[in-house]
């Protein structure tokens, strides 16, 4: 109950930021409407609305990164946290109460790329909804590394390394932009061991029935929101108990 | 038994000590006063009183709970208003209130008859709607304050709690302060000597994080041979321990 009401605040906190919803939502949508319109004048496969949808509602979590650690941070700089460290929350109150409210968050941030994708030409089936599901392992690890960022950053640092790094990141390491393997070599390699292709790839092959592919994405995506969370977990405790 | 006691307590930052094996005990229902200079290591003590930081040595007790091990059973008893004021920015000064009522487990009507309470005690009903942040730092400072009390803590810190306050809302709270003798024991630092005076039954004074003296007003002012508190107090700090 305590973690819940501490919840409840994290969820108000941050939908009451109106620059969080313009870019964590207004981007996302932008973006949609901009490549598929491209994609009308010039026909590049990528940019096909049925495999860039996926791929765009992968690259939207990593809003939800900026999301929880700008939260974190602010809080952390702030006397209110230090306040709340006095009441009975223990630390795992903390830890869900600020992840929490950010997986609805995130499934509809989701939802509303999909529904937004639909005027725009999207195939409508089945398949959305198992694609909407598919993206939870993702969404847990981008939540997870804003409390890992939010946990040992700054509210500047925050901004530079979720706002400008990992956005850019998640976007270029994804293959959503460009083919990954027109480019190959090195940076090929390094995107196949980040887990951002394989949630982009694995949301591609939900949405468009090709269940088989599935499995061989899932497993980096789950492995690392497992220790993602893990080390952020660590890492919260730590700074808690370093006041 | 002691309210509070601490025993050698020590903090240490790097090669800085800012609190230095600190001997405390505070009585049921009193008012202590903690005074010192800017640094002396007040905040200091109640960060580990309120198991905020941990200590580098020594212990603190609760009610004979232990800050370090027992952080849990003393964290219920506790109400704490910051020398930083402390409260959620985009959320409204009701929904601060709830949040805390929330934290301490009160129902939905207990909460209700709390809000009630403290909005009258702290003349807050004009702005209970408006978002906490938005408001004028002595209105955020009575809401941090209000915030504090509205668990109905057995023992009360208060941080520099009329820091930014107008007159009237400093006497108003002082009336409050007073209203709650007996049923709390509270723990205040000020940097007004009429303050200390006017509301404390005991007062310590710590410099550079030790224990300078610890007496009522009149005894502090034997000891010294001061005819205002005030003189007492500096006489304290200037010649170190007595
Ligand atoms: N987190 C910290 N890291 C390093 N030094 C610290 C930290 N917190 C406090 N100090 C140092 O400890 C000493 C005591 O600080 P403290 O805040 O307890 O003083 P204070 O008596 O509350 O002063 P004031 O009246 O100005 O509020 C100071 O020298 C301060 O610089
Ligand atoms: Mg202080």
């Amino acid at each position: 109950m305590r973690m819940l009401t501490f919840a409840k605040r994290c969820t108000k906190e941050i939908l009451r930021d109106p620059i969080n919803l313009a870019f964590g939502l207004g981007f996302p949508l932008v973006l949609l409407l901009l490549l598929s319109s491209l994609q009308k004048n010039i026909p590049a496969e990528l940019f096909d609305i049925d495999t860039l949808t996926p791929g765009i509602t992968v690259f939207g979590l990593s809003f939800m990164t900026l999301f929880s650690a700008t939260l974190i941070a602010k809080d952390r700089e702030s006397a209110f946290l230090q306040r709340l460290y006095t009441t009975p929350l223990s630390g795992f109150d903390f830890i869900l109460g600020y992840m929490l409210p950010l997986l609805p968050i995130a499934i509809g941030q989701t939802v509303i790329c999909y529904l937004f994708a639909i005027p725009l030409g999207l195939t409508v089936n089945i398949n959305i909804i198992y694609a909407i599901i598919g993206i939870i392992p993702m969404a847990v690890f981008n939540i997870a590394l804003g409390l890992l960022c939010g946990s040992i950053f700054g509210v500047k640092q925050v901004g530079g390394i979720c706002g400008a790094l990992l956005t850019n990141l998640s976007a270029w390491l994804s293959g959503v932009w460009f083919d990954l393997k027109l480019v190959g070599g090195f940076f090929e390699k390094i995107a196949n061991v980040l887990p951002f292709v394989h949630a982009a790839e694995m949301e591609k092959a939900l949405f468009n029935g090709n269940f088989e592919l599935v499995w061989a994405h899932i497993l980096p995506i789950l492995l690392y929101s497992i220790f993602i969370t893990a080390v952020a977990v660590l890492c919260f405790l730590r700074q808690m108990k370093k006041q | 038994m002691q309210e509070i006691k601490t025993v050698g307590l020590v903090k240490k930052y790097k090669n800085l000590t800012a609190v230095d094996k600190l001997n405390l005990e505070i009585h049921q229902g009193e008012l202590f006063s903690l005074l010192g200079v800017n640094g002396a290591g007040k905040t200091t003590t109640i960060k580990m009183l309120t198991c905020i930081t941990k200590p580098t040595d020594g212990d603190a007790f609760v009610e004979g709970y232990s800050v370090t091990k027992q952080s849990e059973q003393v964290k219920r008893l506790i109400g704490v208003s910051p020398q930083e004021t402390a409260v959620a920015p985009n959320l409204s000064v009701k929904e601060n209130l709830e949040l805390i009522c929330g934290i301490h487990g009160f129902s939905k009507e207990k909460t209700q008859i709390r809000i009630k309470e403290l909005s009258e005690q702290f003349t807050l009903d004009a702005v209970l709607r408006r978002k906490a942040g938005k408001l004028s730092g002595g209105w955020q400072r009575r809401v941090s304050i209000a915030m504090a009390l509205i668990s109905e803590p057995k023992i009360l810190f208060l941080d520099e709690p009329t820091l930014g306050l107008d007159v009237i809302a400093r006497h108003e709270l002082w009336d409050m302060i007073r209203s709650l003798k007996g049923k709390a024991t509270i723990i205040l630092t000020t940097h007004y000597m009429e303050e200390a005076e006017a509301l404390s039954d005991r007062i310590g004074v710590i410099k550079d994080g030790k224990l300078l003296a610890v007496g009522t007003v009149e005894e502090l002012k034997i000891m010294t041979g001061a005819n205002d508190f005030e003189s007492a107090f500096v006489s304290i700090v200037k010649e170190g321990a007595l």
